[in-house]
């Protein structure tokens, strides 16, 4: 649990840091950074030359379907595939079966990733009880048992009095609520974004508006309120509008992108490509050109990867009938850093929203490479170029678009509270 | 020329000249139907099954007659649920037919694209669309255009109006594909509820306010059926005011040329989308259609099943 | 054209040819007494006009000329790779109980001929089907002769033969390709 990770360059937005530095790993703790530290006897050291130093990825957004449908990803295969990615710490959404709505399956995914897993996992409960959007859950025995956030993600919650009284409640208790900003009735049975693609394919169109109206609502609901929201996977630009007309206005609204939802448009979808459905759907170029650009002004304070492994029976079946979402854990860092590339993000950008941001949002103890802080620590190579491999993905599902990419930017070192999972 | 397809699923995948080979076959099929033996040796020994996936008489029928005109074995499968509900799986469906050595799988299904699903999983067999969801419906679409050659003696240059639920309409997309790769003009009309986003892009459209605006002048008027199971409770107030705005009758008729051609793919809702005097009348070409779809379907079978010259 | 080719036949042959094998038919037929002929696809069509012009000088009268595509008879279609486009079949007029004279140009493994009758047969039941090529060049592989015969010529089972029209669609040789 100790280990040197020398000649690195350390780029740590919590303390303003971009240099070349040593970084010294004692108990699991983040003892000293500094040029020429020498190991002590007995410490392993990792050469970090040409490689990134950053506090470990947090991914706040994704699905391990563990319990009750691990047949697509269980608490093991999906913590490899996020230390394969870099991250050294997830958010889990509570839409498994059954629901993590009590604190019983919160500490039961708790102790099997402490036991068994290979990084961080914070939970995140439900809002409504069952996910049903009839009745809260019991937020305070959540946030007790260790849930960071409480959404009902995967379904919005369509009652407006059910979420200005949970936004109120939770607030009370000290716990985020996440939106999934979807009006139900305005997606009715579509299958993709609704635009030229889907007019020429003959596929049920779901029309931005359907999370625009939704993402007003709940940053309307936290304006009147006072309380903090996060709304999750953000993919059209009136979303991004409405929320950074928001910030400006003082709302305590904060958000996130998917790396899908800055890398691909609706095209994907032609072939009827069942791994371009997703839902939110890919949307159009100016969508896409309106996501970076939140990226870059600070509207999205966070990337996350919407990680939603499905089995292959789900997936190679009739476009329509197929279940929605891809993973992303082991693509997120490479498509991240193409933004870096292309000039939309500084490197301490995208720290700050793979790392920083989530956990401030989140108030985990993570995010930092500051002395005496638990020592989660990522080691990416920028300048590696790979293929996407399905054979080679941790993750027991391969329901991925970028399979076959070739792509730039690789974890190298994934370090867990001082230990490396990934080398 | 050649047709080099294993599947026709789409018109938008055909290229003109593979639309006038299909076209010129079939013109030369219709000599086959109109004689006492109704039919030829080509396709003996060869299995075609139509997979219905939603109820359809008259489409199912065509192919039907095609197939064995050409001396082909057909054998039909409706099924009136869903692959989903019904519990197998449209890739397990394909396996299973599969196992029976078909050469041409005729199919209808309501999901959009589920045709290059199954041609994936069944490599050595062609798959002919009667109809996938709100994308095509080529067999229609070559015949609409088979019987407006019939009456025009040509297809460039003309002026076609398509009126009704565009965006639920796999027939519009496949005439519109069709009809602006032989240098149609197309011009669509509907409540805003049913013409979809883009669509002019889809080709050589005009998307037109009004009904009367698309009609002007024009040498066809395509009417659309309105499906009240397709187009839910909210795309329109009822069929009554939708019959007032975007029905064709006898005096909005007068708006296209005087020798316009009226056409409805079938089946009709008469005094909705269109007035009986309209149907019944001397410029309706809707039996003509249907006439059309045996010589049109024969060429599809003809094509893709192919046949390699020793 | 094949690297050597050689004229077989000149117009005026193919004139004489023809021209007797009119005289041939009505012999043969004692008259044009529900004679009707059909010509295969596409040489066939132009040399059955031909026939029918000089039955016409001789006994007077209209001779009706149908045509036949064979493409959707041919047994040689296997496996599934291209089919050729379908022609035009054209017979307006009835068939049953008429002598029908079947018109081709060159005869030679007699395939084209079994599914020419085969066509025709299923247009009506004729008296009989004679056939009139300009050609047989032999290497049949059916029972089929014809019955009147513009020229024999032995070929080899490489060389081609092909009969040449002008642009009205007037025969004006025929030319061995080796």
């Amino acid at each position: 649990m100790s280990l040197l990770i020398k000649g690195g360059r350390v780029i740590d937005p919590s303390q303003g840091l971009d240099e070349v530095l040593d970084v010294l790993v004692e108990r699991g703790v983040i003892k000293e950074l500094g040029k020429g530290l020498s190991a002590p006897a007995g410490v392993e050291v990792v050469d970090a030359s040409g490689k990134c130093v950053v506090p470990g990825l947090i991914d706040m957004h994704v699905h391990l379907r563990d319990p009750g449908l691990e047949y697509k990803e269980d608490i093991i295969t999906g913590t490899r595939a996020a230390a394969a990615g870099g991250f050294t710490s997830v958010c889990c959404m509570p839409n498994t079966k059954p629901v993590i709505d009590n604190k019983a399956i919160a500490s039961y995914i708790i102790n099997k990733a402490k036991s068994e897993g290979f990084c961080n996992v914070f939970p995140v409960g439900s809002i409504t009880y069952g996910m049903n959007g009839e009745r809260m859950s019991e937020m305070g025995e959540l946030k007790e048992a260790g849930c960071v956030a409480v959404s009902d993600d995967g379904k919005p919650v369509v009652s407006s009095e059910l979420m200005r009284r949970s936004l109120e409640y939770a607030r009370g208790m000290g716990i985020m609520v996440i939106s999934h900003a979807e009006d139900l009735s305005l997606v009715g049975e579509g299958a993709m974004n609704e635009g030229f693609t889907s007019t020429e394919i003959g596929l049920k169109g779901i029309p931005r508006v359907a999370e625009d109206i939704a993402t007003a609502r709940d940053v309307m609901l936290a304006e009147y309120t006072g309380s903090p929201i996060h709304i999750a996977h953000v993919s059209t630009k009136d979303s991004v509008r409405i929320i950074r007309e928001a910030k400006a206005r003082g709302v305590k609204v904060t958000c996130e992108t998917a790396p899908h939802y800055f890398t691909l448009t609706d095209d994907a979808v032609r072939g009827y490509n069942t791994n371009a459905k997703m839902n939110p759907p890919l949307r159009e170029a100016d969508d896409v050109a309106a996501i970076k650009a939140g990226l870059k002004d600070g509207t999205i304070d966070c990337i996350a990867t919407d990680h939603a492994p499905h089995h292959l029976d789900e997936k190679d079946i009739e476009f329509n009938e197929a279940m929605n979402g891809i993973i992303g854990l082991e693509t997120s860092l490479p498509l991240s850093l193409a933004l870096v590339e292309e000039g939309v993000l500084s490197l301490k950008q995208l720290v700050e929203k793979m790392s920083c941001n989530p956990s401030k949002i989140l108030s985990i103890a993570r995010g930092s490479l500051k002395a005496g802080s638990v020592a989660d620590i990522t080691l990416f190579d920028p300048a590696v170029e790979w293929t996407v491999d399905a054979e080679k993905l941790s993750s027991k599902s391969k329901n991925s678009p970028f399979i076959g990419w070739k792509v730039k930017g690789k974890a190298v070192a994934t370090i867990v509270a001082g230990k490396l999972v990934k080398a | 020329m050649e047709f080099r397809h294993k599947d026709i699923i789409a018109l938008r995948d055909l290229t003109k000249e593979e639309i006038e080979l299909l076209i010129s076959t079939a013109e030369n099929m219709r000599e086959i139907n109109s004689r006492d033996i109704k039919k030829v040796p080509t396709l003996r020994g060869k299995t075609i099954i139509n997979l219905f996936y939603e109820a359809s008489t008259r489409t199912r029928t065509s192919f039907e007659i095609a197939g064995k005109r050409l001396s082909a074995d057909t054998v039909n499968i409706t099924t009136s649920s869903s692959s989903s509900t019904k519990g197998e799986t449209l890739a397990d469906t394909a396996l299973n037919l599969l196992a029976m050595k078909p050469d041409i799988i005729v199919m209808r299904h309501a999901v959009s694209g589920s045709h290059y699903f199954l041609s994936k999983k069944m490599p050595n067999c062609s798959i002919i669309n009667a109809g996938d969801g709100t994308h095509e419906h080529p067999s229609q679409g070559l015949l609409d255009m088979l019987t407006m050659k019939d009456r025009f003696g040509r297809l460039d240059g003309l002026k076609v109006a398509i009126v009704g639920d565009i965006t639920h309409s796999r027939v519009a997309r496949s005439n519109i594909q069709g009809l602006t790769k032989m240098g149609s003009q197309i011009f669509v009309a509907g409540p805003p509820t049913m013409v979809p986003p883009g669509v002019e892009k889809l080709g050589n459209v005009t998307s037109c306010a009004t009904m009367k605006e698309a009609i002007q002048d024009a040498d066809v008027v395509m009417m659309l059926r309105i499906q009240q199971e397709r187009q839910g409770k909210t795309l329109m107030p009822n069929t009554r005011e939708y019959s007032r705005y975007f029905g064709l009758n006898p005096v909005n008729l007068k708006f296209a040329k005087p020798d316009a051609m009226v056409m409805h793919p079938g089946p009709i809702n008469r005094g909705v989308e269109m007035s009986s005097a309209v149907v019944d009348g001397d410029q309706s070409h809707i039996l003509k259609q249907v006439e059309n779809g045996v010589a049109v379907r024969m060429a599809m079978l003809y094509h893709v099943c192919g046949g390699e010259l020793e | 054209m094949g690297e050597e080719s050689t004229v077989i036949l000149d117009g005026t042959g193919i004139r004489r040819a023809l021209t007797r094998i009119a005289h041939e038919i009505l012999e043969r037929n004692k008259g044009a007494q529900n004679l009707v002929l059909v010509g295969i696809r596409t040489g066939g069509v132009y040399l059955a006009h031909e026939l029918a012009k000089r039955l016409e000088e001789i006994e007077g009268g209209r001779m009706p000329v149908g045509e036949v595509d064979i493409t959707l008879y041919r047994d040689d279609y296997k496996g599934n790779a291209v089919h050729l486009p379908v022609g035009k079949t054209d017979i307006p007029f009835h068939i049953e109980g008429g002598k029908v004279i079947l018109v081709d140009d060159v005869l030679f493994t007699g395939r084209t001929i079994r599914a020419a009758m085969d066509a025709i047969m299923d247009h009506g039941r004729p008296a009989s089907i004679q056939l009139a090529v300009l050609v047989d060049r032999g290497h049949r592989e059916l029972p089929i002769r014809a019955d009147f015969v513009g020229r024999n010529v032995p070929t080899s089972i490489k060389e081609n033969i092909q009969v040449i029209f002008d642009e009205s669609k007037v025969p004006l040789e025929v030319v061995l390709e080796k």
